[in-house]
């Protein structure tokens, strides 16, 4: 009976183990396209992101690559002195990575954006967020994409 | 010729009040041509899209977005606003073509 405990135990510490493995971020840039880092490279310019404060809520599998439902939130006080700018919007794998950028200002209250995208097939959707004091912020999202929806 | 732009569609709350940050959501029907396609003959269909939308609050800016062909037929954008008192919201969308469509919203907060 001890003996089998103990080999629950260690069942369950193996499949902790591979859960927190699994939940290990990679970061955005790790397997994005070349077209893909060029489009986010242009809007960097040179200046480094930090994987924090975006949340990109878009459904983990899409049916229906032609309209893919949308919402970016960043974490921001959204003052005068300190709110989100701008937001860019990727997509690692479509025929043109650019899917949307957004301008923003205090007078929202709130640094959020919905809107309906297409995405051609299963990819990474990416966020770079910048700020009013100069940071820059990265986020990503995969989508599992049935029905492609780019022309074709 | 560039695709019809339907009448946009503007919404906002019922009943507003000063201090709250309100969402205001917007529909326009428009096509949405990539660019990517081909006709039955085989030739490209040629990009015909909503590339902007503006919202201005009493005048000044308060949201815009740039589209990009990856943006869905019938393009929704959504957008908080802190609501200060009354004011005016003019919507602007402009086409490809710089054909443009225009909205407009009052607040009246209680």
């Amino acid at each position: 009976m001890r003996q089998k405990q103990m080999g629950r135990r260690q069942g369950l510490a193996l499949a902790a183990g591979l859960i927190g493995l699994s939940l290990v971020p990679r970061p955005a840039s790790a397997q994005m396209s070349a077209a893909a880092r060029a489009a986010v490279d242009k809007v960097l310019a040179g200046r480094s992101a930090e994987e924090a404060g975006i949340t990109l809520r878009l459904p983990p599998i899409a049916e229906n690559g032609n309209t893919v439902p949308m919402t970016i939130l960043v974490d921001s006080p959204m003052t005068d002195a300190d709110h989100i700018k701008a937001i860019h919007v990727f997509a690692d794998k479509n025929p043109t990575p650019e899917v949307a950028s957004f301008k923003l200002t205090p007078a929202m209250g709130r640094a959020q954006v919905d809107t309906r995208i297409r995405l051609g097939q299963t990819q990474d959707v990416i966020a770079v967020a910048e700020t009013s004091t100069g940071r820059m912020l990265i986020g990503h999202v995969e989508v599992k994409v049935t029905i492609g929806g780019c022309g074709g | 010729m560039s695709a019809p732009i339907g009448q946009p569609r503007v919404r906002l709350p019922q009943q507003v009040k000063v201090g709250e940050t309100i969402e205001v959501r917007t529909l326009i029907s428009h096509i949405m041509e990539t660019g990517q396609r081909r006709n039955q003959e085989g030739a490209i269909v040629p990009r015909d899209i909503i590339r902007n939308f503006v919202c201005t609050m009493d005048g000044a800016v308060v949201f815009s977005m740039d589209l990009a062909p990856a943006i869905s037929a019938n393009p929704y954008i959504a957008f908080p606003l802190k609501v200060t008192g009354p004011a005016t919201l003019e919507m602007v969308w402009t086409n490809d073509a710089g054909e443009q469509r225009k909205a407009s919203a009052q607040l009246r907060p209680s």
